[in-house]
């Protein structure tokens, strides 16, 4: 793509401002700053200009205007996103959607509720608790992130595998097209005619529309949660221990891992009550019913046991339930307490793989001389892995991609995939490539064109071109395959 | 074997798109009555049978999609699990890949969700003859676009689904149906009322002045659950939710056209004539009338719902709600990446699809 001229931002300020009040449209340099980067600070780059609407009017006059000047687009929710996804393009405009902060409606007779984009997660809940109602997925990032970051995400949290991801509590979508039109996906209703555009949209990524309003499913507040903490000499027990749980019949409402690295960091970060000296711990939450509970606790309290615990304990009540989980969701600023940088992973592999993939890590932590502290939704086979680096040291940095990338080719071996919840956006893009066929690769790409023919929508993410990957597979042969074989070299 | 099955569907598929010729994909055939009439030759893929993978302790099933339904869902009940969402068979030989493709989901909907929410991967082979995967035999998985949870419900306009991967549950360790008597408005009130309630409901239908609960669980939450709800226990032997989800009550036995109608649980009844069944605790609602199209879809709407001509009348006509004119180019354009000769289920959905 050419440069851009400062003819063609000129013109799109003027065009901005008869739309925005003034502070609505940034083009200096100081204003542009803070929307250089996401969660994954690695990358950054200012964009041409941003613009903050606060209304669907707004955001469709934007996109008509930015489609009829052929100027690339990158949707910005709270910024927390792990991989790059909001990282913007210098010839690009940043739509920000941080202004569209209303709960619009909260409906307990159908247990739904209907919020602009630029809601925080958690704020849903809070509006929802005066219901006995909340909204399931609770990513770690929920006092933060937005739910239209949450949908273009398919965000997950350490509920998911009772009740499910971002893709299974959302029930409509707005979104305004490339061309600036707005269109209702999905409904109401439990379901739609149609294709389900509801499931394509979720997880794309800002690559296919605008999220301009969302409308969510309410979970009755269960009536009971309790916790049960388990801790283990031997990470491969615990890895073996949530297979064992399931194989019991029980869907935790969480299962969450932590190891000897991550326990000690949110120890001396919160204070939780984690057994320090264990290798590894579990974090198994159980709801439902009072009956349920107590029931399922003793299940599992044995099948812990069995599994070689060396202490299983019970939250005694909802303030010590409430620091067990503040320990697990507070562990990456905990890790990021103990060394200057730190680079979260994001696999998902078959919960039978876990031994294995520990193993194999371990290892290659030794060869790369690099820490990793491991947090993982162990239910559904999610790893977390952070490594630990210093940016400040030549070619730490470059060690830790390198690093990363074996773990997410190695999530790929044993039959995941290279992202869990955290995106492809910038940062995994290559790995795409290791997934992912030509074929694939290309239906993407033409799934893409369906809805923005121009690539105007968050251009160069998510998915890699067929000569991207050839050039990333010129430079890395796989298991002695040449990826994308079809494709001619340069 | 299954990989010999798969070159063959492919250059099938290859050599009609040289040839400009149509294809009409059948599994077990137990669905051909559903959506529009649609034209092609038939390209069966009940040859293609039999379960990939499965690890009760992964929870995730693996098989090919001309794999009969019946025989995944006794191989999970020997596990303790199941499919959640409670498929309808209509006809003992349905198949996986025909249950995903026509995307229904019984009475268990509401309360674990539907028959896409329980994709988590599959092989399909699209318009230009190229096998491909989506998704995968994990729980979680954000690399890419969620093509396999697309096909759900896409009535097998986009493309052959070769193989799936469906997450399953552990069956309830009991499970009990509480009937009573009750009238349209307190049903509803009722039942929908329920879906923001923290009871182990997973089932609720209202019809002919009888609304029916079920609770799943523990043994001892479903008693506990018991002694807060009206009715009397119903027999077992009643079958009555696989006679529901199959059609099998008597309401369904009727010569008038049948209509699928899905609002808001809580929606008041509709001023449509004729006789209501309602079910997914009052979210799906059926309903046997000879109300003109026009009238049905326009109530519906009014609901903030829609409405699908299930059975009968008309099968040439648009069966499923026409879609505003922004989304309906959408499908079309997401229809020609797919398949873009327009191979596969010419008008099974859609005239123009
Ligand atoms: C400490 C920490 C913990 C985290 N924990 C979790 C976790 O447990 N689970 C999890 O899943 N994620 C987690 N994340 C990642 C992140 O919070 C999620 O991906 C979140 O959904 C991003 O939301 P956001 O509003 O910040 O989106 P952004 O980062 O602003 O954007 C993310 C992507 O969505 C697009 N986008 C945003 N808004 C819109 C819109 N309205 N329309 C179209 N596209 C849009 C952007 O273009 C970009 O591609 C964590 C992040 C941090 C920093």
């Amino acid at each position: 793509m050419s440069q851009p001229t400062s003819d063609k931002k000129d013109h799109l300020i003027q065009a901005f401002r008869r739309l925005l009040p003034a502070e609505a449209v940034l083009s200096e340099t100081e204003d542009l700053r803070p929307f250089e980067c996401d969660g994954l600070s690695v990358y950054r780059r200012l964009p041409m200009l941003v613009v903050l609407p606060d209304s669907i009017e707004q955001v469709q006059s934007i996109m008509r205007i930015c489609h009829e000047a052929k100027v690339p687009v990158v949707a910005r929710g709270a910024g927390t996103g792990l991989s790059g996804g909001a990282l913007p393009l210098e010839n690009g405009v940043l739509l920000s959607l941080a202004k569209f902060k209303q709960i619009l409606n909260i409906d307990p007779q159908n247990a739904m509720a209907t919020v602009q984009p630029g809601v925080r997660n958690l704020a849903i809940s809070e509006a929802a608790a005066a219901h006995n109602l909340y909204y399931a997925p609770d990513p770690s990032s929920q006092i933060a992130c937005t739910i239209g970051g949450n949908v273009a995400e398919n965000s997950g949290g350490v509920h998911c595998l009772k009740y499910g991801l971002t893709v299974h509590n959302i029930l409509q979508l707005k979104i305004v097209t490339v061309e600036g039109e707005l269109i209702t996906i999905g409904g109401e209703t439990l379901d739609s005619p149609g294709y389900d555009l509801l499931a394509l949209m979720t997880g794309s990524e800002g690559m296919l529309g605008v999220i301009v309003e969302v409308t969510v499913k309410l979970l009755p507040t269960p009536e009971r949660a309790q916790v049960v903490l388990a801790a283990f000499d031997d990470v491969a027990k615990a890895g073996e221990a949530v297979g064992a749980i399931i194989a019991a019949g029980i869907i935790p409402a969480g299962l969450e891992m932590m190891d000897k690295l991550a326990i000690q960091a949110a120890e001396d970060f919160v204070h939780a009550g984690y057994p320090r000296d264990a290798k590894a711990i579990l974090l198994c939450e159980l709801d439902g019913t009072n009956a349920e509970v107590s029931e399922q606790i003793m299940i599992v309290r044995d099948v812990l046991m069995e599994s070689g615990a060396t202490e299983v304990r019970t939250a005694k009540d909802e303030t010590e339930r409430q620091i067990f989980w503040k320990g697990r969701k507070s562990a990456f600023p905990a890790v990021g307490r103990i060394s200057p940088d730190y680079y979260c992973m994001d696999g998902t592999i078959p919960r039978s793989q876990l031994p294995l993939v520990l193993r194999r890590m371990s290892e290659m932590s030794d060869e790369y001389n690099l820490p990793v502290a491991n947090v993982f939704h162990a239910g559904d086979g999610n790893l977390h892995p952070l490594i630990l680096f210093d940016a400040n040291q030549p070619g730490e940095l470059e060690r830790t991609e390198e690093f990363g990338r074996r773990i997410l080719e190695l999530c790929v071996d044993v039959g995941g995939t290279i992202t869990g919840e955290h995106g492809v956006g910038m940062e995994k893009i290559d790995q795409m490539c290791v997934q992912f066929q030509s074929a694939e690769l290309s239906q993407f790409h033409a799934v893409k064109a369906a809805f923005d023919p121009e690539a105007l929508l968050n251009p160069g993410k998510a998915v890699p071109t067929l000569h991207r990957c050839a050039e990333f597979g010129a430079m890395h042969v796989h298991k002695g395959q040449l990826p994308h074989p079809e494709l001619e070299r340069f | 074997m299954s990989s010999r099955i798969d070159e063959l569907l492919k250059n099938q598929v290859r050599q009609a798109a040289k040839d400009g010729r149509k294809f009409n994909i059948v599994g077990g055939g137990s669905k051909a009555w559903l959506g529009r009439d649609s034209d092609g030759e038939t390209l069966d893929i009940s040859q293609h049978s039999g379960i990939a993978d499965y690890d009760p302790r992964e929870l995730v099933i693996t098989a090919r999609a001309g794999t009969p339904l019946q025989i995944i869902e006794d191989t999970l009940a020997e596990s303790g699990q199941m499919l959640a969402f409670e498929p309808p068979y209509f006809g003992e030989y349905a198949t996986l890949g025909g249950t995903i493709a026509c995307g229904l989901s019984g009475p268990r909907r509401p309360y674990a969700g539907s028959a896409r929410d329980f994709v988590l991967g599959c092989k399909l082979l699209n318009g230009k003859g190229e096998i491909m995967r989506f998704g995968g035999q994990v729980m979680k998985n954000v690399a890419g676009y969620d093509v396999s949870r697309l096909m759900a419900g896409a009535y097998g306009t986009l493309g052959v689904l070769l193989e799936l991967s469906l997450k399953v549950l552990p069956r309830p360790a009991s499970s009990v149906t509480l009937c009573h008597e009750s009238n349209p408005n307190d049903a509803i009130q009722l039942m929908s009322g329920l879906l923001s309630k923290p009871l182990p409901v997973d089932g609720s239908c209202y019809y002919k002045g009888q609304c029916y609960i079920r609770l799943s669980g523990s043994k001892q939450s479903v008693i506990d659950a018991q002694k807060k709800l009206p009715g009397e226990v119903l027999s077992l032997r009643s079958q009555f939710w696989e006679r529901l989800r199959e059609h099998e009550l008597s309401f369904f036995d009727n010569d008038k056209p049948l209509w699928r109608i899905v609002v808001k649980p809580a929606s008041k009844p509709l001023p449509l004539e004729g006789e209501w069944l309602l079910d997914w605790g009052g979210a799906q609602r059926w309903l046997s009338s000879d109300a003109s199209v026009e009238t049905i879809r326009k109530i519906a709407q009014q609901f903030g719902g829609y409405a699908t001509l299930f059975r009968g009348a008309d099968r040439t006509g648009e069966v499923f709600q026409p879609l505003a004119q922004p989304l309906q180019l959408l499908h079309q354009r997401l229809k020609t990446s797919f398949d873009p000769d327009a191979i596969f289920n010419p008008g099974r959905m859609y005239a123009e699809l």
